[in-house]
């Protein structure tokens, strides 16, 4: 059977779901035989490949950066994963939605740091005005709930996949 | 069961089953094993009929009834897993999880939460609609408690709880729709609250994280309901 290719990244999240991508432990090797990972930071590469079968994508869309490439990434996927509760619904980056954007950057950059009261404009992504889940933006073909996701669900989605069918895990997941 | 109690037959789910003539289709699928969702209702309080995640289908009526507040006809015919009331109950948890702030993985009810559970169950994975993020507080001037409008589900089993059970009656409900909060006493300050006996049930009957003892942190606060049950026969029997 023909290798599926993977790209797997994280924009406004923590990479604790890549962690729980790494405790599926030896059975990387097992998926390895099915994927070829192109993009990922696992890998290395700089640019995001042309077009991959399937992509994990961690964390929620918060910046101008991340609203970019999550677009890039649709039109460059063939099956998107929402890969984590942030992706899925915005977790904890969004819990400064409730906040108007400029009360946000007031509290990190001038409340938080009295010695250094500046609101960077340039060599950071600006802030949107609200982290959003992945799939507000663009079509998301599976959730993959979970903060994080445990390793064996992720193993089983990916052997699914790999397998050409569409992992049914309604009953085996939830937020949090 | 006396003898002047009537009988009632009815099926739910294509099962013939036998009720007493007062009871809910709720309190008969139950003790049938037939289990419909729902998260307002508590087995000991009043029923409440505001969840709207029981409302089940009956042959020959065309609006949906909740089950906890309908009372058993003979012969009727009760539908409770259609793929119409499926998608509705995914639709009702969607809309209760964009309403208010409900981040599971920072809650102190991570792990032992009914809403969370039924997400879970119901196959709900993510939320179409658009999320509100409203600004919403949390009360810790009680000595014990604390009360997180952010995953309040206004389900008022709390408001039942201290009302019917306690008799304290501190707690109850403010506004409308949308807007509609849990209050105590005067929508004063719990910690001022002069009502307040210190029992606990509102903490341990709340399904979400929105009642819990202060000092628990993330997935710490796990509700014990046992004595609910209990305290309700106790009352029974006195009266």
């Amino acid at each position: 059977m023909k290798k599926k290719s993977l790209a797997t990244l994280w924009l406004d999240g923590c990479s604790g779901c890549h962690m729980s991508l790494i405790d599926i432990d030896d059975r990387i090797v097992q998926l390895s035989e099915s994927f070829d990972i192109l993009y990922s930071p696992l890998v290395d590469v700089k640019e995001f490949p042309e077009h991959v079968d399937v992509t994990l994508l961690e964390g929620a869309v918060s910046t101008d950066e991340d609203l970019e490439m999550v677009k890039k990434i649709r039109r460059q996927t063939g099956m998107l994963i929402s890969f984590g509760d942030c992706a899925v619904t915005g977790n904890v980056p969004a819990m400064r939605n409730k906040f108007e954007l400029e009360q946000v950057l007031n509290r990190g950059y001038i409340e938080m740091s009295p010695d250094n009261e500046i609101i960077p404009d340039q060599y950071v992504p600006k802030l949107l005005d609200k982290a959003y889940p992945v799939h507000h933006i663009v079509h998301v073909d599976l959730f993959l709930q979970g903060c994080p996701p445990s390793a064996d669900l992720i193993f089983d989605a990916l052997s699914e996949i790999a397998a050409g069918r569409t992992p049914v895990l309604s009953g085996r997941t939830r937020f949090g | 069961m006396s003898a002047s109690v009537k009988i009632k037959t009815l099926t739910i789910d294509d099962r013939h089953v036998g009720a007493r003539e007062n009871q809910t289709i709720l309190e008969v699928a139950r003790e049938n094993g037939i289990e419909i969702p729902s998260l307002c209702y508590i087995d000991g309080l009043s029923a409440h009929g505001g969840c709207r995640l029981c409302l089940v289908e009956v042959t020959g009526i065309p609006q949906l009834l909740p089950a906890c507040m309908t009372v058993v006809e003979e012969r009727m015919e009760v539908s409770t897993q259609s793929e119409r009331l499926r998608k509705l109950r995914k639709n009702i948890l969607e809309l209760y999880f964009s309403e208010r702030n409900h981040v599971c993985s920072v809650c102190v009810s991570n792990g032992n939460c009914e809403l969370q559970d039924m997400a879970g169950e119901t196959g709900m994975d993510h939320v179409h609609f658009p999320y509100l993020y409203p600004d919403l507080g949390v009360d810790i001037t009680h000595e014990r408690f604390a009360m997180d409008d952010n995953r309040c589900i206004m389900c008022t089993r709390c408001v039942r709880v201290c009302d019917e059970i306690e008799g304290a009656h501190t707690l109850d409900i403010k506004d409308r729709g949308i807007e509609t909060r849990i209050i105590t006493d005067l929508d004063q300050n719990w910690g001022d609250s002069e009502t307040c006996t210190l029992c606990g049930k509102c903490v341990h009957v709340c399904p979400t994280g929105a009642l819990f003892e202060k000092g628990k942190s993330v997935g710490e606060m796990s509700k014990r309901r046992q004595f609910l049950p209990y305290l309700a026969l106790m009352r029974e029997e006195k009266r």
